[in-house]
């Protein structure tokens, strides 16, 4: 292959280069870092350059980690691109053929190469042991859980946002009063606290495994609980519930994430396009869930991996209020104010219920939609044929 | 202009939020929970009751209110005015007493605590030595004399409550010149009665439990007379000429003894047991006044036969051929009589008895003493509170026609002005005419004048006439039957037994421009009254509304519907039931509004929701929002109270029988009984312990019990369906977070009676956050909610702007969101549970006046919620103004029970006969204003008669008399301190000399005026003059 393209020189700085992988056939090209351009123009690039116009492709590359990572939409396409030292290795599957297997985070643990990674894509039964566990396409995950602020929390805490939206599964935990010990400046000092006091199995909180019994909840949504009621906390919990962000100090201190002085170590890159440098989203688990509706609003990660904002909880699902006007089908409740130019313009075009099924022509608009958060659909109408896919990935 | 404000610079907001909102607690109405103390001063006309919270609350004439609170908290035991002075002591159950004066300060009076003091014995004695169980407040103003449970008699200078030792009378100075044959192994027991010699203060009579009696020389330090009454002794009464004693005792028996014989006497003059033969109860307190006329009037407490009417609260009330037995529903704490004349020294006017429930006042000079209407502490839990409704400036002629209604109920009470009118009221005059309306379990509705300090009665209406109910209607006639003895009159309206639960009132809401009135009770019941001034005699046809709709698989399990009346039931002049709807199933009422414009009521239970239109006499729409899979709803709320009680019942029996059967098989195995009962109980114990209170977190869902409970409704007319046309429509708010609009079609007036109403549904929203759905108001085009029908016709509101869009506000526990109409959209909304985990409990619209400026109002919401918050919000922005603490959270009903004026201001109930009332408005507030001075000096000469009119001394039964060991060491210790240091002995003796001096040089002094700086606490010397 070209010699001088490995010699890293000063265009590396402003160009990537791409080395796509299609069934057998390499390309290579490369793209300008500082202007990517979107994801729909790449595909294109794409298509064209392997001269597969008409193949409905599955676009993935490695990160940096080793990990297979899907390239789907403007924000993990330009996630790719500024991650991408010096080479970009992409790997092309026909998407009705395409080993989802190999998409995930846990092959972050198994496989540490990219040659690795290749040889699993291109003899996927060859490597493995025993089955592994299915998941769906990256596109139709949503998230239930994950753990935030990893950056800004002391190691000994934990936050974690349980995602109840649409899900059929309870919260499923309990809370009681209790007391702990805080280091003061009088010394030790014992102050009522509240504690996780069971998990329902089955639930939510249960599946997820980031919560325990004995856990200490510090916050609900980033407010303190110090000194409210356990009926306040259950209130606020309850009112919360769309969205739950708990802080907790985990009763068990032995599985704390490990932060690292540099960034490189932790998280798991694929999902994170988050600003802040030093964000991560150490893990988060998925439900298969095919919804063709909400999954390309919700699995757009921006806005879970940043440390969540007040108003981002605002701008949440109990929204949608649902509204029959005499006679007429149930309709969610839009926001009376232009979210923004993006999905007042794309919303109107589509029908309601399915807006996201065209996902590729209309992949820009609907990420920006989703990442403004307030387009989602009520969860009755959706799909569920998927939902015996609800295997659990645990991470950490 | 406004909307510049609001967007304005912050702290030109924070400045008018000032001029806005000021939070205030003002004034408690109604009748103070569980007093235990009364006292009464003449000279200032004032009565004072303490209660077993330790707070105190002076009354005088009808606005003059005072109220302190003790910060111990202790039980209040005894309260008395310090003789021609500001000053009142109280003691308290710890043993403490405390100084109490009534303060001017920028013209109105402040109670103030100003000193307290715990008597303190001499180290190693018991305390009962130092345990205070009558206080004497001397007449000359400068001693208080306290009598111990060790027998002692403590001297104490107040105001700075200074003891002096040297005039403390101890049992062994008593002791020392009683016949030996009296004094056997028993001791004197407790000071019982301290009393004054009426004529000559220099006299005091010392009585003790065991029923000696000393008359004891405060100069001379010694006893003149004893008095070897031989039963326990209860309480003692001068008669006014200083020369008879009266003693009441524990056997029911009352005794007179003559002061003018022999030195000891033994035998009594004369002895009476009134209701005698049998055993008796105690007399606990009795006491004589002449008369012009002659007879005297001896009134006495307690006394019953023990066997049958030892649970009768009864004063005997005895002149001349006249002796009634006044008969009180609760417990007797204490009571007094107001003499007639200047000087309070003429013939008894009044009796005014403080029971726990209420204060009864009976009018002694009228034929037949009937009891005069107390125009506060009035108790308003007589039937318990079951709601409260509050309606702000009433018209004019309907508040005359509400007054007059109740004149015609107040015929029994006597005609006499208030006999207690110490102090002037300088309140200002309440700016409108307020009306409160509590609904009671026994179905009664009270019409209250909550317009200024004290809370008035006006005017009851009993529902109860409409239905067939179990009680017979002349149960309270047919008693004081003809030679009964004794001769019981019942007398106060304490009655806090309800025939019937199904009467119970929920929901009152009452149209003061049309008189209509609809209330609503447990029972499912919901009444349409209007304002007749005449009598009437009519049937009250009865609707029922089914509001399952067809919903099967329900089976009520609760109480069943009250049977209506189907004759012609007689109604009196007021309000007058004209029609009744009835829900099936009758569920207790849990929402209802009325329309009188439209002539609609609608009204929901946890089934489901209706309309009535009350002009043709037919239900227009019933609305199921039942949850089919809702099971708990049709229990009603009887069962399940009766399914806890029995599961509790059950379990009970099961524990009793597991130890039957243990005790069975090892009858001689105490030991191991024992051992297995107690480990039963640590593993109970244990148990509750290992299972603490824990909450589940859950998203709510449909599946939810009581999804279906209609919480709110609310008429509007408003843009429902297009942005061009305005209708009439009904919204619903449930408890699973739904909203339901109808729009309502109403024939043109002309054809008002032919044609039918109409409802047909438009929209239904679902919040997403489900939490229950507790107010619903529009808003008009100015951002200003809708005025209440007939008020824009009555020209007493602007007309809303029809001209841009209208909002709807739907207030659920949980947060605040106004939407868009027609079209409903999400405009702005502001969150209260998720930010700090309370929950809106009560929810009212209200205008808050500026302070500063007359023209400039706000409408905002005010809110209540669970932890006891009160928020104000803005409208139509939706951003919080203020918020105050105001209830303690765990006070439930008290939360529960809070209602909001139209003004800014609230009540709710600190105890089950008490409103607090607040005010948020920086403008509007109601609180007392009075001043209380002391009367002209020169016509009170000291006239000790006054001070012993039987202002609660020792009533107090206090069962407690230990014999006291540390007599000797105490009585020892105070010897030593009295020889030890001549000096200081003789200081002493001359201040107090001093102070003799001074006091007559002040009874010399020409007219009206008193210093009133003996507090000694620095503050300016008050000189009033009158």
């Amino acid at each position: 292959m070209n010699k001088n393209h490995r010699v890293p020189s000063n265009r590396t700085l402003s160009t990537v280069e791409v080395k796509s992988k299609f069934g057998a056939e390499f390309r290579r090209f490369s793209l300008d870092r500082s202007k990517p351009g979107k994801f729909d123009e790449f595909y294109g690039l794409l298509q064209h350059v392997h001269r597969i116009p008409n193949v409905d492709l599955l676009v993935g590359y490695a990160d940096v980690h080793g990990d297979l990572l899907p390239i789907n939409n403007d924000d993990n396409y330009h996630k790719a691109i500024s991650t991408a030292t010096p080479l970009l290795r992409l790997f092309l599957q026909r998407q009705e053929e395409a080993d989802y297997s190999a998409f995930g985070t846990d092959s972050l643990t198994r496989k540490k190469t990219p040659a690795v990674l290749a040889a699993v894509l291109l003899r996927p039964e060859a490597s493995r042991k025993k089955p592994p566990i299915i998941i769906s396409l990256p596109r139709d995950f949503r998230p239930v859980s994950s753990i935030i602020d990893v950056d800004i929390l002391p190691e000994t805490h934990r936050r974690v946002r349980l995602y109840k939206h649409g899900q059929e599964k309870p919260l499923g935990f309990y809370i009681r009063d209790g007391s702990s010990v805080r280091v003061t400046p009088q010394g030790l000092e014992k102050v009522p606290g509240i504690f996780i006091s069971r998990l329902v199995p089955g639930g939510l909180a249960e599946s997820t495994g980031l919560l325990a019994v004995n856990d200490e909840v510090l916050e609900v949504n980033g407010i303190e609980v110090a000194g409210k009621s356990l009926d306040q906390v259950t209130d606020m919990m309850i009112a919360n519930s769309h969205n739950l962000i708990v802080t907790v100090k985990p009763a068990n201190q032995r599985n704390n994430v490990v932060r690292h002085s540099n960034n490189s170590g932790s998280g798991s890159g694929g999902v994170t396009s988050g600003s802040s440098g030093r964000s991560t989203d150490s893990g988060a688990s998925f439900y298969g869930y095919s919804t063709p509706g909400a999954a390309a609003a919700n699995m757009t990660p921006t806005h879970i991996i940043q440390n969540f904002r007040s108003e981002e909880l605002e701008s949440d699902e109990d929204d949608e209020d649902l509204v029959i006007e005499a006679g007429g089908e149930a309709q969610p409740i839009p926001m009376a104010m232009a979210v923004g130019p993006v999905a007042s313009c794309s919303m109107p075009s589509l029908p309601r219920y399915e807006p996201h099924l065209n996902l590729r022509q209309h992949n820009g608009a609907m990420t920006s939609s989703g990442s403004a958060g307030s387009l989602s659909t009520p969860d009755r109408g959706l799909d569920r044929r998927s939902l015996e896919e609800d295997g659990t990935v645990i991470t950490l | 202009m406004k909307r510049f404000r609001r967007h304005g610079h912050d702290s030109q907001r924070d400045k008018l939020k000032q001029e806005l909102y000021q939070f205030n607690k003002t004034v408690e109405h109604g009748f103070p929970h569980q007093p235990s103390a009364l006292g009464y001063s003449p000279d200032l006309d004032l009565l004072a009751i303490g209660t077993r919270s330790g707070a105190i609350k002076l009354y005088g004439a009808p606005g003059v209110e005072f109220m302190g609170l003790h910060d111990e908290n202790a039980t209040v035991t005894q309260v008395h005015f310090l003789p021609h002075q500001l000053e009142l002591v109280t003691l308290l159950d710890d043993n403490s007493l405390h100084m109490w004066t009534l303060r001017a300060h920028h013209g109105v009076s402040e109670l103030l605590e100003v000193g307290r003091f715990t008597l303190t014995g001499p180290p190693g004695a018991p305390p009962s030595v130092t345990r205070v169980t009558t206080v004497l407040a001397h007449s000359s103003g400068e001693w208080l004399l306290l009598g111990t449970e060790g027998g002692h008699v403590f001297v104490v200078e107040v105001p700075g409550f200074r003891e002096l030792e040297e005039r403390n009378i101890s049992v062994e100075d008593v002791q020392a010149r009683i016949p030996e044959e009296y004094v056997t192994r028993r001791n004197l027991e407790c000071v019982e009665a301290l009393q004054e010699k009426p004529l000559n203060p220099r006299l005091v009579l010392i009585g003790y439990g065991r029923g000696l009696m000393v008359l004891w020389d405060l100069d001379r330090q010694c006893a003149l007379q004893h008095f070897l009454g031989t039963q326990q002794l209860e309480s003692v009464w001068w008669m006014e000429d200083g020369e008879q004693i009266l003693s009441s005792h524990s056997d029911g028996s009352y005794c007179c003894w003559l002061t003018t014989e022999g030195d000891v006497q033994s035998q009594p003059e004369k002895q009476d047991t009134p209701y005698g033969s049998f055993p008796c109860k105690a007399i606990s307190k009795v006491l004589q006044f002449p008369t012009k006329q002659g007879p005297p009037f001896v009134i006495f407490s307690g006394g019953m036969p023990r066997a049958s009417y030892g649970d009768r609260h009864c004063i005997s009330v005895i002149h001349s051929k006249t002796h009634i037995a006044l008969d009180f529903t609760s417990r007797i704490i204490d009571f007094f009589v107001i003499r007639e004349g200047e000087q309070h020294t003429g013939d008894p006017s009044a009796l005014v008895v403080l029971v726990e429930e209420e204060l009864v006042v009976v009018d002694l000079q009228s034929d037949g003493w009937p009891v005069i209407q107390t125009p506060y502490l009035v108790p308003l839990h007589c039937s318990a509170i079951t709601c409260s409704h509050h309606v702000s400036s009433i018209p004019l002629k309907l508040w005359e026609r509400i007054l007059a209604a109740g004149d015609l109920q107040n015929t029994h009470y006597s005609n006499k002005p208030w006999p207690i009118t110490g102090g002037q009221n300088l309140a200002p005059e309440p700016p409108q005419r307020d009306l409160l309306l509590t609904g009671h379990e026994d179905g009664t509705v009270r019409f209250w004048d909550a317009s200024g300090v004290c809370l008035y009665p006006m005017y009851k209406l009993s529902t109860a006439g409409v239905f067939h109910t179990d009680a017979d209607p002349n149960d309270n006639l047919n008693q004081g039957a003809e030679g009964e003895w004794p001769p019981f009159r019942k007398v106060g309206c304490f009655d806090p037994y309800s025939d019937d639960p199904r009467l119970g009132i929920q929901k009152i809401h009452l149209c003061k421009y049309s008189g209509y009135l609809t209330v609503a009770g447990t029972a499912g019941q919901i009444l349409v009254l209007e304002l007749n001034d005449e009598n009437a005699e009519q049937v009250v046809p009865a609707t029922v509304v089914d509001l399952l709709q067809g919903q099967d698989g329900f089976r009520w399990k609760g109480h069943a519907r009250l049977d209506v009346r189907e004759e012609p039931v007689s109604f009196p002049p007021g309000f007058q039931p004209f029609a009744l709807v009835q829900c099936q199933p009758p569920a207790v009422v849990t929402a209802i509004a009325l329309h009188s414009e439209w002539k609609l009521v609608a009204f929901g239970t946890s089934h489901g929701f209706g309309v009535y239109d009350y002009q043709q006499r037919s239900s227009v729409l019933a609305r199921c929002t039942l949850n089919p899979s809702d099971q708990l709803a049709m229990e009603g709320p009887l069962s399940r109270v009766k399914s806890i009680k029995k599961s509790l019942r059950q379990s009970f029996r099961r524990i009793r029988r597991s130890r039957v059967s243990m005790r069975k098989h090892q009858t001689n195995n105490a030991a191991k009984l024992q051992e297995i009962n107690a480990k039963l109980e640590a593993e109970a114990l244990q148990e509750m312990e290992l299972a603490p209170v824990q909450r589940r977190i859950e998203a709510r869902s449909s599946d939810d019990s009581f999804t279906g409970l209609v919480r709110t409704l609310y008429f509007a007319d408003s843009f429902i369906t297009d942005s061009t046309h305005n209708t009439p429509s009904l919204w619903a708010g449930t408890n699973g977070g739904a909203v339901f609009a109808y729009m309502l079609r109403l024939p043109p007036v002309e054809h008002r009676m032919e044609e039918s109403v109409t409802a047909q549904q438009a929209k239904e929203i679902q919040l997403m956050h489900r939490a229950p759905v507790v107010g619903l108001v529009v808003l008009d085009g100015r951002g200003v909610p809708l005025p209440e029908p007939l008020e824009v016709a009555h020209d007493l509101a602007r007309s809303p702007d029809m001209l841009a869009s209208h909002h709807l506000l739907v207030i659920s526990e949980e947060q605040f969101k106004l939407f868009t109409l027609p079209k409903v959209s999400t405009k702005t909304k502001l969150k209260l549970t998720a930010i700090d985990g309370s929950r809106v409990r009560r929810v009212g619209v209200a205008l808050f006046g500026s302070s500063r400026v007359e023209d400039y109002g706000e409408n905002s919401l005010v809110v209540l919620s669970n932890q006891g918050e009160l928020h104000v919000i803005s409208l139509p922005a939706i951003k919080m103004q203020v918020h105050h603490p105001c209830i303690r959270r765990e006070d439930v009903s008290g939360i529960a029970s809070c209602v909001f004026t139209k003004h800014g201001q609230g009540f709710y109930l600190i105890s089950p006969s008490e409103f607090e009332r607040f005010s948020l408005s920086a403008r509007w507030v109601v609180e007392p204003r009075s001043l209380v001075e002391l009367p002209d000096i020169r016509t009170s000469t000291v006239d000790p008669s006054k001070t012993s009119l039987g202002d609660g001394q020792g009533y107090d039964g206090r069962g407690v008399r230990k014999g006291s060991d540390g007599e000797n060491s105490a009585r020892h210790v105070m010897e030593h301190a009295l020889l030890n240091d001549e000096k200081v002995l003789q200081e002493i003796q001359k201040s107090l000399e001093g102070d003799q001096m001074e006091q007559t040089e002040n009874n010399m002094k020409p007219s009206g005026i008193k210093v009133l700086g003996n507090c000694g606490k620095g503050f300016p010397a008050v000189v009033l003059t009158n």
